[in-house]
């Protein structure tokens, strides 16, 4: 018997009436984990929060019927909803950082919802379950904890108290919403444990979103995948992950970075449409390597395969499996140190007077990645600012082909400010939003190489070659294109100072993962092609091995382990570097 | 400087006060120098206004001996100065009568005024920008921003004079027009003098506090936790006013502690409209006379309430942001490092 019963739902925008999300269905068992992926803008966000009888502003559930425990909600009175809501059905947002009141203790917050909710019990009753809680999510319950407020917590900890709310009347169904992204790996595996063991023990039935396949396929007993607003392959774990026929899930599946270090991973072109601007037919077909006349024409029909599995596609019997194409091992040999690109030697960082980096020793050659790896406050992104020339704050030596770099960016030469760029972790943060791209990238041609007019267009169109973007691009501004499209500008950018190095801060993370792959891809090409060196840094472990010849591995303020990324990924010599691997999630 | 800034911060708020009265020193010090050179720069000689119709050169002589207009100004300064550090502004022009003396009754009276104004003023605006927040683009809303839009826009001299039409005059003729206070009395022994005065500074003070609680008040009803509050089915009332209210006044504050150090300044202007004898009509009278000694006092006075109000309002916004407050709090100290540095995870 399914707790949860989602049939036929469309959610539209009530102004013009355009569909957000198409003919929902699935359902879920108590204490079953739906896992339900996609893309930005897919509409898993609005599916999952649906399900609390919750749209947002400007948006209706149009048709269809939602059951939760037999409750409908569809059309439901919002004083019936907020009977349910925190009750039968609760919710675990996806950035406690944001999602907990910063004015309330945390005690208020989860006793709240059991007073709304079981106003019938006493006070002690309620704090004896606010303890109970706690202790099932790995948190003290002592008296000091309880009064805490949500600052004087980790990133981890409030995670678990919003789970410990969510879970505190006893729910039905849960309802997560990538409750994991901005933590670190260690972190995200215990989280994902418990929410895991608190689903499993008391029989609750959840839908988990998220983005991350691998997190995904690590936790979920089914998985519902979306594009463009529908479901449109869903079944068992396995089914999905290794026995799909949906071109969309198969080449997710391959764009997914490899912790292993088995496969490449490869992009998908393009990107997800908008509600507005969805094509008739298929919504993949335009990106899809199997598309035939009729996919542009014709939506496909809900096929089902086997008792569970299900799919829409017109060519899935034939479409073609795309065989993983297998990584070469790169560990290389350190070449001598006259030809270093960059040579950082016994730098000591420091924010006043609080040391952050201790004695951090690193070299990149020409053509070559370093990735450096740690968890957040592990210092890398110190130490990459400092190579950048925004933080000087320290005391040791950064050479440049064996020339002492000045500490800040302005005591360097232009030469030396040319040949190395920096790409910021935010697109949308790093590119002025009141310039159009052409004026963005030729800024640089202008300051590095006094290139104006005609010459600096070829150039600007070279460029955009080079990252894949169309030409048409130079009039846009930042605020017309896609994550994934600033990411390639703001690497447009570097590579038009023609740079030596490239410092390349988290520039994935605000990415889907098939952008992301394209983008690894590119900079792979261009690493070929120029010879230009890169410093990578990034807390994803996986992605790590798609890119990187030379890892370091950095825990507060000290690199633990340096090495070829393969030796060190294949025999862990620091604890450290050993438990990152074991908690990075992968498919298995 | 950056160790002192240290050493303040570290030391909670007792300290963090103390630093910020000793820091206030010098801008109270710099504020007197302006006070004293704009006073010296009105136009115009003491000497002769004192003296009026009597004047002859030699009792000018006297007289400019006798206030110690020959001294160098800086002299004159450091005079005027260290009296001010004893609350000894001199004696007035006209009179031999100290200064403080007349100032001491006018003062309660205009404390009275602005202590009146801001109680009424500063939970009405809240009231106010909270529910025009909740009701956001429905007809509460939009009147009441088009109401305190058109009384920023007026001269708060205007609104008396609406007020008095209103309610003293043409229209009804419920409230004193003039507030007839005898010498000697202080204001609340005749409250239906104070209303018309009061409801001025009110109408002048409301638009900006409550378009700032509205605007802060959107802002927090739009972010996650508001959203958090309602997916766990609390009621409307409980999201406003436990999970809403409390996040929207801390950045209100400062605005609050600035209109009520402009009442100090406003109220100069409602007071010589509604003859109120507080420290405005003193001003306006000592200003036409020349009496500086007067002018220097309340206009150091006014000032010195800006700074006290803005240290005020700096501690306000400590006590109701828990962020700042376990800050500041010198128990919780450690538990901040302790989440600073990633918990026990």
């Amino acid at each position: 018997m399914s707790v949860v019963r989602v049939e036929n739902v469309d959610i539209s925008i009530t102004r013009g009436g355009i569909k957000i999300v198409e003919n929902i269905s699935f359902e879920i068992a108590p204490g079953e984990i739906l896992g339900l992926v996609g893309e930005s803008g897919s509409g898993k966000t609005t599916v999952s929060m649906a399900l609390l009888g919750h749209t947002r502003k400007g948006a209706v559930i149009e048709t269809g019927s939602i059951l939760i425990d037999g409750h409908q909600i569809v059309g439901a009175k919002e004083e019936d909803l907020r009977a349910l809501r925190g009750g039968i059905i609760a919710y675990v947002p996806q950035d406690p950082g944001t999602a907990l009141n910063p004015g309330l203790r945390i005690s208020k917050q989860i006793v709240e919802s059991l007073e709304k909710h079981h106003p019938e019990q006493s006070a002690e009753v309620h704090m004896a379950r606010v303890r109970e809680i706690l202790t099932e999510v790995a948190l003290p319950s002592d008296k000091d904890f309880l009064m805490r407020y949500p600052h004087q917590l980790s990133g981890g900890q409030q995670q678990r108290v919003a789970i410990a709310i969510a879970f505190a009347c006893r729910p039905k169904v849960i309802v997560c919403d990538e409750p994991t992204t901005g933590l670190d790996v260690t972190t995200q595996s215990r989280v994902l444990a418990t929410i895991r063991a608190l689903c499993r023990e008391h029989g609750v039935a959840a839908l988990y979103v998220s983005h991350d396949l691998a997190v995904v396929s690590e936790l979920a007993d089914n998985v519902a995948v979306m594009y463009a607003g529908k479901i449109v392959e869903i079944g068992n774990r396995d089914e999905i992950f290794f026995h799909s026929s949906h071109p969309y899930t198969r080449r997710l599946i391959r764009a997914l970075p490899d912790i292993a270090g088995r496969n490449q991973i490869l992009g998908i072109a393009g990107y997800a449409p908008m509600p507005w601007e969805r094509p008739a037919g298929c919504a993949f077909a335009p990106r899809c390597a199997d598309a035939q006349a009729i996919c542009s024409q014709e939506a496909p029909a809900h096929t089902q395969i086997t008792q569970t599995h299900f799919i829409d596609c017109h060519r899935y019997k034939d479409a073609t499996k795309i065989a993983p194409t297998p990584r070469v091992d790169r560990d290389v040999v350190s070449a001598s140190g006259d030809n270093f690109l960059l040579s950082i030697s016994a730098l000591d960082g420091f924010y006043g007077s609080r040391q952050v980096l201790f004695d951090t020793n690193i070299h990149i050659e020409p053509g070559e990645c370093v990735a450096l790896v740690g968890e957040s406050g592990s210092g890398k992104t110190t130490l990459s600012r400092c190579i950048g020339g925004l933080h000087d704050d320290y005391t040791g030596e950064i050479t440049y082909f064996g020339q002492v770099l000045g500490k800040h960016a302005m005591e360097r030469k232009k030469e030396q400010r040319r040949d190395i760029q920096y790409i910021f972790q935010s697109p949308y943060a790093s590119i002025n939003p009141r310039r159009p791209i052409g004026a963005t990238i030729g800024r640089q041609l202008d300051l590095f190489f006094g290139l104006k007019g005609s010459e600096a267009q070829m150039r600007i169109k070279e460029l955009l070659d080079l990252v894949s973007l169309p030409h048409s691009i130079v009039t846009s501004f930042p605020d017309q294109l896609s994550g994934g499209e600033r990411q390639r500008v703001a690497i447009a950018r570097a590579l038009a100072a023609q740079p030596k190095l490239i410092v390349c801060d988290e520039i994935t993370s605000a990415l889907d993962v098939s952008v992301q792959a394209s983008v690894i891809e590119t900079l792979n090409q261009l690493r070929e092609s120029t010879q230009v060196g890169l410093l990578f840094v990034t807390h994803n472990l996986a992605l790590t091995r798609t890119i990187a010849d030379r890892v370091a591995v950095m825990r507060k303020g000290t690199i633990v382990e340096y090495g070829g990324i393969d030796s060190v990924f294949n025999s862990p010599k620091a604890d450290y570097t050993s438990r990152l691997l074991e908690h990075t999630p992968s498919l298995k | 400087m950056k160790r002192i800034r240290d050493f303040f911060n570290q030391g909670g708020l007792l300290l963090f006060v103390v630093g910020r009265v000793l820091a206030g020193i010098p801008i109270v010090v710099a504020l007197s120098l302006l006070v004293f050179m704009a006073t010296q720069a009105l136009p115009g000689d003491a000497a002769v206004a004192y003296l009026a119709n009597t004047a002859t050169p030699e009792r000018l002589a006297l007289i400019r001996e006798q206030l110690h207009l020959n001294d160098p100004i800086w002299l004159q300064y450091i005079h005027w100065a260290s009296g001010a550090l004893r609350f000894d502004f001199g004696t007035t022009l006209t009179g031999e009568t100290q200064v403080t003396t007349i100032l001491a009754e006018r003062i309660q009276n205009t404390l009275i005024l602005m202590g009146s104004s801001g109680l009424v003023a500063i939970p009405l605006s809240i009231a106010i920008g909270v529910y025009s927040a909740v009701r956001r683009g429905k007809l509460f809303d939009n009147v009441s921003s088009l109401i305190t839009l058109v009384l920023a826009a007026l001269p708060e001299f205007v609104v008396a004079i609406f007020v008095v039409f209103l309610l003293a005059t043409n229209v009804f003729q419920i409230f004193p027009a003039i507030a007839f206070i005898d010498p000697g009395t202080l204001a609340w022994s005749r409250p239906d003098m104070l209303v018309l005065p009061t409801l001025t500074l009110v109408l002048a003070v409301t638009p900006y506090v409550s378009r700032i609680m509205r605007g802060s008040m959107i802002e927090v009803m739009e972010s996650e936790y508001i959203q958090m509050a309602r997916l766990k089915g609390l009621s409307e009332r409980t999201v406003i006013l436990r999970h809403a209210l409390p996040n929207a006044i801390a950045p209100t504050i400062q605005v609050i502690a600035l209109q009520l150090a402009w009442l100090a300044g406003g109220v100069v202007v409602v007071e010589a409209v509604f003859a109120y004898p507080g420290i405005g009509t003193v001003m306006i009278d000592s200003v036409k006379g020349r009496d500086l000694p007067i002018v220097q006092a309340i206009t150091l006075m006014i000032a010195a309430l800006y700074v006290v109000l803005n240290i005020l309002a700096d501690i306000g916004t400590i006590l109701s942001t828990p962020r700042l407050r376990t800050k500041y709090a010198r128990k919780n100290v450690k538990s901040d490092v302790f989440a600073a540095m990633g918990g026990d995870e």
